[in-house]
């Protein structure tokens, strides 16, 4: 029996980024797939050597322009802990008040591609029609859209007032109505279903062996989220994952869509416990960490890890950055073989691969 | 004959079509494309049509700085595009590189690699940025566009 090759990618009209597959074909099932990296490796880790600190965190925000804000938080909560300052309990609200925000664009912004892959491109223009109103409070309270940019050490660097955050939460309940309202558009649609219940199954053992993170794991029954540590404001939120058990593209759908609904609400409820006060530390003297650190938080995709080292100068020595698709790209060479070529594209996407954060 | 060339020259600033690519960018801008397309920019109304196939493409739209391996990657769509075609360079880093500049992985601007004929700054550009960026490239397209007559 002869086997055919087929590239996918780098350029495809259903990924919007880089990533090149080589599929081993034969009758139309996958045999073999092979992944070729480095369309989009830019080298930022080294770019400490030439940033100091607080550069350092513009540089964080562009690894992914998706998941900026989270990038800057996890960067600056490990620099705080290597100074011994830790941000006011104002900022620590308001900062998973905007992971949050980021957090819900971030998965409509997939709702929107993945359906798209499909095929179901009014479905996409109502995704990104809703996540442009969670855009619009992200300018209104920040000043930027996309790469909102407002970590610092020590704290954020803007505080909406009070009429702001009623606006907000009385923004975030009309998105969520009309995101109940898209729900069996997504979830029980009889075309939707044939194209993802079943398809690149990972079962339980495979993701915990692979490694594999975030809604790719949580939709294979482990329940695993980062925000279980209770960084920043998360302990007083009473977080709980979002779990689905059958491991299918099917699964990871119904994990981002109820995620999405679960993060407007820890929206509200962190706007509920804002405390009034400062929200930016003043440092005497420019940050000049010392010592090492591994933070992790959970962004749209998964796990995020950093590690940073720092030997008392204005430049850290060394920034490692392990970013979720990173992780679950072996849990999607496990997926792909049985699958027919005309399901690759719906099964990479359910993984949300973001090629600039695993690249850097 | 010269008649119906002029006729296709008006014509295809009526409706051009459209090929993104990114080369190394950090999404920021690459998802701002994306919001062209969805209701609230909407720029089907300029009879835009985004696609996946250089060899139906007028206008490249590219995001991100070059690196040395995407380079080729960039350079072969440009050239499977058939004359006249326009190139649109999208934010900062892929007008000179931007915040990645002093990166060992990154060449620069596009224009390291390939003609660039419009330049929208921003890191990143906003949608209405990015329309404007597109609608003068039309407007180069409609003059004849690069490789035309």
């Amino acid at each position: 029996m002869r086997h055919t090759v087929i590239p996918f990618g780098p350029q495809h009209p259903v990924l919007p980024e880089p990533i090149h597959l080589q599929l081993t074909i034969r009758e139309e099932r996958v045999v073999e797939a092979l992944p070729a990296l480095g369309f989009v490796h830019r080298g930022l880790e080294r770019l400490v050597e030439a940033r100091d600190v607080p550069q350092m965190i513009q540089v964080v925000e562009r690894v992914c322009g998706i998941c900026s804000m989270i990038h800057a938080h996890c960067f600056c909560m490990g620099v705080e802990a290597l100074l011994g300052i830790e941000a006011p309990p104002r900022a620590q609200v308001l900062r998973v008040l905007w992971s949050e925000l980021h957090r819900v664009q971030s998965h409509l912004l997939w709702l929107g591609l993945f359906a798209d892959c499909l095929g179901f491109e009014s479905l996409f223009m109502q995704f990104w029609r809703i996540r442009e109103r969670i855009l619009d409070l992200g300018e209104a309270t920040t000043g930027n859209r996309v790469i909102v940019s407002v970590n610092v050490i020590g704290g954020v660097r803007r505080d909406p007032d009070a009429a702001q955050l009623a606006w907000v939460a009385a923004e975030i309940d009309r998105i969520e109505e009309e995101l109940r309202r898209l729900e069996p558009a997504v979830l029980d649609d009889p075309t939707v279903r044939r194209r993802t219940v079943g398809k690149g199954v990972l079962s339980r053992d495979q993701a915990w062996e692979l490694g594999a993170v975030g809604p790719t794991a949580r939709a294979s029954g482990i329940a695993e989220d980062m925000r279980q540590t209770n960084y920043a404001a998360y302990g007083r939120l009473y977080f709980e994952p979002v779990v689905e058990t059958d491991g299918d593209s099917h699964a990871r759908l119904r994990v981002r869509f109820r995620e999405t609904l679960a993060s407007l609400d820890l929206v509200r409820r962190a706007i509920r416990i804002l405390p009034a006060g400062e929200v930016r530390l003043k440092l005497r003297e420019p940050p000049a960490p010392r010592g090492e650190i591994v933070v992790r938080v959970e962004q749209p995709r998964g796990e995020l890890l950093y590690y940073l080292k720092g030997s008392g100068e204005k430049r850290l020595d060394r920034v490692r950055i392990r970013t979720p698709t990173f992780a679950n790209l072996p849990a999607l060479l496990a997926m792909l073989p049985g699958v027919s070529l005309s399901d690759v594209p719906v099964v990479t996407l359910s993984i949300d691969p973001c090629i600039s954060c695993t690249e850097r | 004959m010269r008649a119906l060339r002029r006729f296709i020259d008006r014509m295809r600033a009526k409706s051009p079509w459209l090929l993104h690519f990114d080369c190394g960018s950090c999404n920021g801008c690459d998802i701002e494309i994306l919001a062209c397309l969805t209701p609230l920019y909407d720029v089907e109304r300029f009879g835009i049509v985004h696609l996946g196939n250089p060899l139906h493409a007028d206008l490249l739209l590219t995001s991100g700085t070059v690196n040395p391996r995407n380079r080729k990657v960039l350079a072969n769509l440009y050239a499977q595009m058939p004359a006249p075609k326009v190139v649109v360079a999208v934010g900062a880093c892929g007008l000179s590189g931007g915040v990645f500049r002093d990166a060992y992985n990154v060449v620069g601007g596009i224009d390291r690699v390939i003609p660039v004929d419009v330049y929208v700054p921003g890191c990143p550009p906003r949608p209405e940025a990015i329309i404007d960026g597109v609608v003068l490239g039309l407007q180069k397209l409609a003059g004849g566009g690069r490789g035309g007559r």
